[in-house]
């Protein structure tokens, strides 16, 4: 009788499921687009997103891997963290790429991953996997919920967490039993993290010591990385370089946080960037890092970068400052904070005419360059034509390899937020479902994607998506029949033994893609290109362009590996 | 280089993998940790002995260790006056008639004898690593069956000495 009477009472209260509950936590978090894949032990959750469908748009995508990448992609593009779901076991696991991208990259995702229910966790069921063992190592915090009460406080938590400090990826595993039995309507959700409290504001001491030091400084120069774009700093750092006249170089991700036309440009840094600013790197006496990571890729060897140089290192991260370059001058700080700070306490600084004048003669002296057929295509000259066609502001997407470094090489970025790439991963099959999730977050934005017939074929079931979704996203396949930069690699450090980098058996790329509904062509030489790309960004939708470029053409000029930033090779007057 | 580095962290499954995780990622050889509750309630402290190249490479491991999402307070405590302890069993091969010369042996290490068997007996110590070593030492010959021990758990002594008289700590815990 009791019994009856208590199981009246909690029907009575209890409305929702633990998904509703999740939807609606989602929905306060004004998340207005979710990527993801449907399966067993998120049943419930999707249950709730069709109950909820006027909430939000799901964008389903045709992999797990197309379903994260797009919302990095969406991330990079917004600013907002990208949400992803996806089912456990394998669907989880095929999220791991993406979770580890989205890690080295800095860019914010919440993650939720269902879970087998909790009655069976730990006894190897059907579709189980430890996403939090898997996850750990890859994620800036991940979580499994134990308790319905808890998931709201988790959710908020999770946000928090990816998009503020130094972004990353939140996982949140969710077994099925939450998800799918009844709950209350409202649990607390307040939640207090003594343990995370990133520094926003920077030591003035230490700002101090940085603007002595570039009173005192006659050859300086600022390496500007992402913290740049993901601190919103782009006018801090544009004004603070003008004000100084100092030359300005960025990382492969900092690309566009400082106009690439501006004459205090010298270009990007590192393996495949352009001698003026690795020349500028390795004879500086002051190296201004703003929000960049060191990695290797840029610095060479490390023995031979910025060897005379006083280091000031600005990085929201504390335990990137350090690690991996010894610094000086260590700012702890947002990016926007302590250039703001800077532009107050640094004197103008007229004394390094010198300097740039050198700089200026080594950007003319020594320019990025390529040979250029009469008849066939340079991918080189293909980025070219893309950045005249779109003015340079589209927001392009790459994969990883060598068409990726000619579209950093030679499609200039003015702006933030234009250029979505993987950088520290390096992850093939990224660039394309990047596009669809930049699109999404911008849609009235050109977005090309520019890929590579290898990564292109990682991820191209994709274009279901742009056929479903109607996105006007253009792909232009930069197709060398190879596996480039690893063929690149072979040619020069393997004796020319191209061991299985050259895609002999390729798709008819314009059948496959008309074949999802979409326009589609192929080019072969410079004079198709020419006059196939105004139909191509003319066109009001999705256009996958074929573009058989020179197959033999390599990335120049390069760093070596293992040598240092002084060593280039591949460069010419 | 050892050092001794201690971790307030909040209690919550998972934090240990995710901070030995870390460690053998970054390629950091851990000799022992030894995790406790502590006087605050959700509140764990985790005790970590590590083998450390340089000071650069000890910063990046406190960093690391405090850039965690549920990691309140790291501290290298190795040049500071601590208290560090540590927990063996030992259990000797022995019968009957050697309890006594056992005695006389574990005494002047305020070990006590916690289980007799026909053939063994089992040993309990308490101290610093290398107090323990030396009992162990001395049990050798005997015939060890079996330890066990704790990792080292250590916190700062109530009060610190001047600077210049740090250098007998850090001696003392090498």
């Amino acid at each position: 009788m009791n019994l009856d009477a208590k199981a009246g009472r909690e029907a009575v209260v209890q409305t929702k499921t633990g998904a509703d509950l999740l939807i609606q936590t989602l929905v306060e978090e004004k998340v207005d687009t979710i990527f993801g894949y449907p399966g067993g032990a998120v049943l419930p959750i999707y249950d709730a997103i069709y109950r909820a469908e006027d909430e939000f748009s799901h964008i389903l995508t045709r992999h797990e891997q197309g379903a994260i990448h797009a919302a990095e992609g969406y991330a990079r593009v917004s600013g907002k963290p990208g949400v992803v779901i996806a089912t456990s076991g394998p669907g989880a696991t095929n999220l791991i790429t993406g979770i580890a991208d989205a890690m080295m990259d800095s860019l914010p995702l919440v993650v939720f991953t269902g879970q087998v229910a909790r009655t069976v966790v730990g006894t190897d069921a059907f579709q189980e996997a430890d996403v939090m063992g898997i996850t750990t190592p890859i994620t800036k915090q991940n979580y499994q919920v134990q308790d319905v009460r808890d998931l709201p406080r988790i959710v908020k938590e999770a946000f928090h967490i990816a998009s503020t400090g130094r972004p990353g990826p939140v996982v949140v595993d969710v077994p099925k039993d939450i998800s799918a039995n009844m709950c209350d309507d409202h649990y607390d959700a307040s939640f207090y993290l003594p343990g995370y409290q990133p520094t926003i504001k920077p030591n003035p001491l230490q700002v101090k010591k940085l603007a002595d030091a570039l009173a005192q400084s006659k050859k300086p120069v600022i390496l500007a990385g992402a913290g740049v774009i993901h601190g919103k700093a782009s006018q801090e750092l544009r004004a603070f370089a003008e004000h100084h006249s100092l030359p300005v170089t960025t990382t492969l991700l900092g690309l566009g946080c400082f106009p690439g036309k501006s004459p205090l440009s010298l270009g990007m840094a590192g393996m495949h960037g352009t001698y003026t600013a690795n020349m500028a790197l390795y004879e500086c006496d002051l190296l201004i890092n703003v929000g960049a990571r060191f990695d290797d890729r840029l610095t060479g060897n490390l023995k031979h970068f910025a060897p005379n140089a006083t280091v000031a290192h600005i990085d929201i991260d504390p335990a990137e400052i350090g690690k991996n370059v010894t610094t000086h001058i260590p700012i702890v700080s947002d990016a926007k904070e302590a250039l703001a700070e800077l532009n107050r306490q640094a004197a103008k600084h007229p004394n390094h005419t010198e300097w740039m004048e050198k700089l200026n003669n080594n950007k003319k002296s020594y320019p990025l360059w390529y040979n250029k057929p009469d008849q066939e295509m340079c991918p080189q000259w293909l980025m070219e034509k893309v950045h005249e066609m779109t003015n340079g502001e589209a927001i392009v997407t790459t994969d990883v390899g060598q068409h990726q470094m000619w579209a950093a090489q030679y499609y200039s970025f003015n702006e933030p937020n234009r250029w979505v790439t993987s950088g520290g991963l390096g992850t093939m099959g990224f660039g394309f479902p990047a596009a669809i999730g930049a699109q999404l977050a911008k849609p009235d934005r050109t977005v090309v994607a520019i890929v590579g017939d290898g990564g292109f074929q990682m991820t191209m079931q994709e274009l279901s998506v742009l056929q479903e979704r109607g996105l006007p996203v253009k792909v232009i396949i930069v197709n060398n029949e190879a596996l480039g930069m690893v063929r690149q690699w072979q040619e020069a450090f393997y004796d020319k033994r191209y061991s299985e980098s050259l895609l002999g058996c390729q798709p008819d790329f314009v059948k496959l893609a008309e074949s999802y509904y979409l326009k589609a062509m192929k080019v072969d030489s410079q004079k198709e290109l020419v006059q196939v790309l105004p139909e191509v960004f003319a066109y009001d939708g999705p256009v996958v362009l074929d573009a058989r470029v020179l197959q033999a053409e390599n990335v120049y000029p390069m760093i070596a590996p293992g040598k240092g930033l002084h060593e280039m090779i591949g460069v010419r007057p | 280089m050892k050092r001794i580095i201690t971790a307030l962290v909040q209690d919550r499954s998972g934090v240990l993998n995710r901070l030995t995780g870390l460690m053998q990622r970054r390629q950091f050889n851990i000799e022992s940790i030894s995790v406790g509750k502590t006087e605050t309630e959700g509140i764990s402290k985790m005790t970590f002995v590590v083998e450390i190249a340089d000071s650069q490479k000890l910063e990046q491991l406190t960093k690391q260790l405090h850039k965690q999402i549920d990691v309140l307070k790291v501290s290298d405590i190795t040049d500071k006056a601590i208290v560090a302890r540590e927990l063996a069993l030992i259990k000797v091969v022995s019968n009957g008639h050697l309890i006594n010369e056992m005695k006389g042996i574990i005494e002047p290490f305020r070990a006590s004898i916690i289980d007799v068997s026909k053939d063994s007996l089992s040993i309990q110590v308490t101290g610093k690593p290398d107090k323990i070593e030396a009992l162990i030492d001395l049990l050798r010959p005997y015939g060890i069956k079996e330890i066990a021990r704790t990792g080292m758990t250590a916190f700062l002594r109530g009060q610190q000495p001047q600077v210049a008289e740090l250098n007998s700590y850090s001696a003392m815990m090498k």
